[in-house]
């Protein structure tokens, strides 16, 4: 990525405060357990629905909005994820529209904004015009899961810094605890627990080999709060994951919310609500 | 120097952008295929087979009648010959041997044409391995005969319904059945394409290729280098095979072809460097064809293993630094020229590979230049698509 491997300035002079305390840390300070992420696709089920969505997940009471940026591939993607990508594609989203509805959000929406997407769309919107247009609008971090520590250590993670956004990395049963440990090293925020093998989508339950590796990354003790996605959809699991992290995010089975619904303030507010209780 | 960096990049290209989640297999991949490839065990089984199984070395073949016609001396490296048809063989039997070193007891793998389905399938029965293929619903229908061989030799083939139902497609759902089934299986790819070390070494298993033309044309012509070396570009596997032992001898002429479809500017065209621009895809930064927002375009060509939005990143490099030459050839023109080989030389050519024979239509060379084609596979697979084009 030679290309786009500019160095740049630190970040103490522009944004003295900013990577330390945005809106994820204050959340995380005050909030140490049964956290909820809502995961929802952009321009999905509709183009417009967007803001209607993040202000029903407010109100419902969730902690944290992640706002997905559809890709034609998104490879870390199951069924239902990927439906929704190719729908709001359909509808016409793209990362210059999604900035555009997300103008003057945080009129609004108290919550910590993440953004979730893969790298091409970012890379060809432009690194630093991205960060900067988070910063303006108000998102607080980046989850991009095609985005390995190496070459976000390399290319980016000053800029990152510099727009004052915290980028999440994910572990996984597979990820070796040195790593983890390593990953710990570099997040600043939170840890983005992927519950089992596989890409994204709405399994039944929770199994013992998936806590004892809960536990395990438990027992490391580590600087940053995890939350754990992949796999979780309703009370039972957003209950059994939190015993085990500082709490849960939530992605296909909302996906799966949102497009069967027919009022979608009421049915997303419920469905936080039956998550929570 | 053509030469891939520690971090996985030529140049500005490649690298490994994966989920996390294959950090581990990518590591494991990574840590061990140099020291496991460059071991005499694994050289003698893999050269073994090469000999005894493929069917290598491939002739180099002198094509009088196609020399002729264009007025260079043009020869053709038989890959067409290899057991299963195609060049694609080449790396299937590397990677099966560097999969059983790792103790994996399952393979996956994507499929375009069927080509490299078929060689993988092929290499898994070989071994007694398990195997699935993930193949484009599109190209299920358009290359029904390998899907029927992928099949009888064993592997379970899966079609990928997502997207354009092609390559790309089939290459997302065999990256994500690797990440759900991480521990066991080997992901064999089948181009330079995809996270490091996968390009490097997939050329390195293919660089056979050009190993062999070396000492053939120096028996032939009594000298190592051509001044040309055409090859087609999908992925780039067998291009980046044939030039492998020339990328750093500037003085032999690269040329690649890609694939225009129906036209560059028809909206139904494969031709990645003319309209592509850098972007990631399948786990490496590239050139491919993508639209400004950075969605993957979908291509098109005639030839499913041509049908690709991105190249590998080495040959993202030759084009960058000018060290390939890159032409784009329309179906209408490969399949003419798939005739026309057929005619002067009596080998009907993979259409893939037709677009490498019409690139003379598009290059400029004397007559005393030395010439050679990669006739990367036979056109068993393609009789439909012959036929249904039917002008000879
Ligand atoms: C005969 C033949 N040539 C070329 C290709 C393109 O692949 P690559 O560019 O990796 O050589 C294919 C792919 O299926 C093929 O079957």
């Amino acid at each position: 990525m030679s290309g786009e491997r500019c160095l740049h300035r630190s970040s103490d002079t522009r944004h003295p405060s900013s990577i330390y305390m945005n809106r994820i840390h204050k959340l995380f300070e005050s909030k140490k357990n049964r956290v909820l992420s809502i995961y929802f696709t952009a321009g999905f089920p509709a183009l417009e629905d967007t803001l209607p969505i993040m202000e029903a997940i407010q109100a419902g009471g969730a902690d944290i909005i992640e706002i997905g940026v559809p890709y034609s591939d998104p490879i870390a993607d199951g069924p239902t994820i990927q439906d929704s990508n190719m729908i709001a594609l359909e509808n016409g989203i793209s990362l210059k529209k999604l900035f555009n509805q997300l103008a003057g959000f945080r009129e609004k929406i108290t919550l910590p904004v993440v953004l979730m997407g893969y790298l091409n769309p970012i890379m060809q919107y432009g690194m630093e015009a991205f960060c900067k247009k988070c910063q303006e609008v108000g998102v607080d971090g980046l989850i991009l899961p095609d985005l390995p520590m190496q070459q976000y250590l390399d290319d980016y993670k000053l800029l990152f810094e510099e727009y004052g956004l915290v980028n999440t990395f994910l572990i996984s049963p597979q990820t070796s605890e040195k790593r983890i440990l390593e990953i710990d090293q570099h997040s600043n925020g939170f840890i983005y627990m992927v519950s089992s093998h596989g890409v994204t989508g709405a399994k039944t339950g929770i199994t013992e080999e998936q806590i004892t590796y809960f536990k395990r990354v438990q027992a490391m003790k580590l600087k940053n709060s995890r939350l754990i996605g992949f796999g979780i959809s309703d009370s039972e699991t957003f209950s059994k994951a939190s015993e085990y992290s500082n709490g849960a995010i939530i992605g296909s089975a909302f996906i799966k919310t949102v497009k069967n619904s027919k009022n979608l303030s009421e049915d997303i507010q419920a469905y936080i609500q039956t998550v929570i209780k | 120097m053509i030469k891939v960096d520690e971090k996985g990049f030529y140049g500005k290209f490649g690298g490994a952008y994966i989920p996390e989640m294959l950090h581990p297999n990518i590591e494991e991949l990574k840590d061990n295929y140099e020291s496991i490839m460059a071991s005499k065990e694994f050289q003698d089984e893999f050269r073994g087979l090469l000999k005894d199984y493929v069917g290598r070395p491939t002739p180099l073949y002198f094509a009088s009648r196609l020399s002729e016609k264009y007025g260079a001396k043009i020869y053709l490296k038989r890959e067409d010959l290899c057991h299963t048809g195609a060049h694609k063989v080449n790396n299937t039997i590397g990677q099966i041997i560097l999969a059983k070193k790792l103790g994996k007891k399952r393979i996956i793998a994507e499929t375009g044409a069927g080509q490299h389905g078929v060689a993988t399938a092929t290499v898994c029965a070989l071994m007694g391995m398990d195997c699935t293929v993930y193949m484009g619903e599109v190209d299920i229908a358009r290359q029904h005969p390998n899907v029927e061989r992928m099949k009888i030799l064993g592997a379970k083939v899966v079609p990928a319904t997502s997207g354009s139902k092609t390559l790309k497609d089939a290459t997302n759902e065999a990256m994500r059945a690797w990440i759900n089934d991480p521990v066991d299986t080997h992901y064999i790819i089948g181009s330079v394409v995809g996270p490091h070390p996968y390009p490097e070494m997939v050329a390195r298993f293919q660089s056979v290729i050009s190993e062999e033309m070396k000492w053939q044309l120096k028996e032939k012509e009594g000298r190592e280098n051509p001044d040309i070396v055409i090859a087609c570009v999908g992925g780039g596997s067998n291009a980046a095979g044939a030039f492998y032992h020339y990328y750093n001898t500037p003085e032999v002429r690269l040329v690649a072809a890609e694939a225009a479809g129906l036209g560059i500017s028809s909206g139904k065209s494969a031709a990645t460097t003319v309209l592509g621009t850098p972007g990631v895809l399948h786990g490496s930064k590239t050139i491919l064809m993508q639209t400004e927002d950075g969605q993957v375009v979908e291509p098109h060509s005639i030839s499913a293993g041509l049908d690709y939005p991105g190249i590998g990143p080495v040959h993202a490099h030759l084009f960058d630094i000018g060290r390939g030459e890159f032409v784009a050839v329309e179906d209408e023109d490969a399949m003419k020229s798939g005739i026309e080989l057929s005619r002067l030389e009596g080998i009907i050519p993979a259409i893939e590979t037709a677009h490498a024979i019409y690139a003379l239509n598009l290059i400029e060379y004397s007559k005393d230049d030395v010439i050679v084609i990669n006739l990367s596979g036979r056109g068993d697979k393609d009789l439909d698509t012959y036929i249904k084009w039917g002008n000879y």
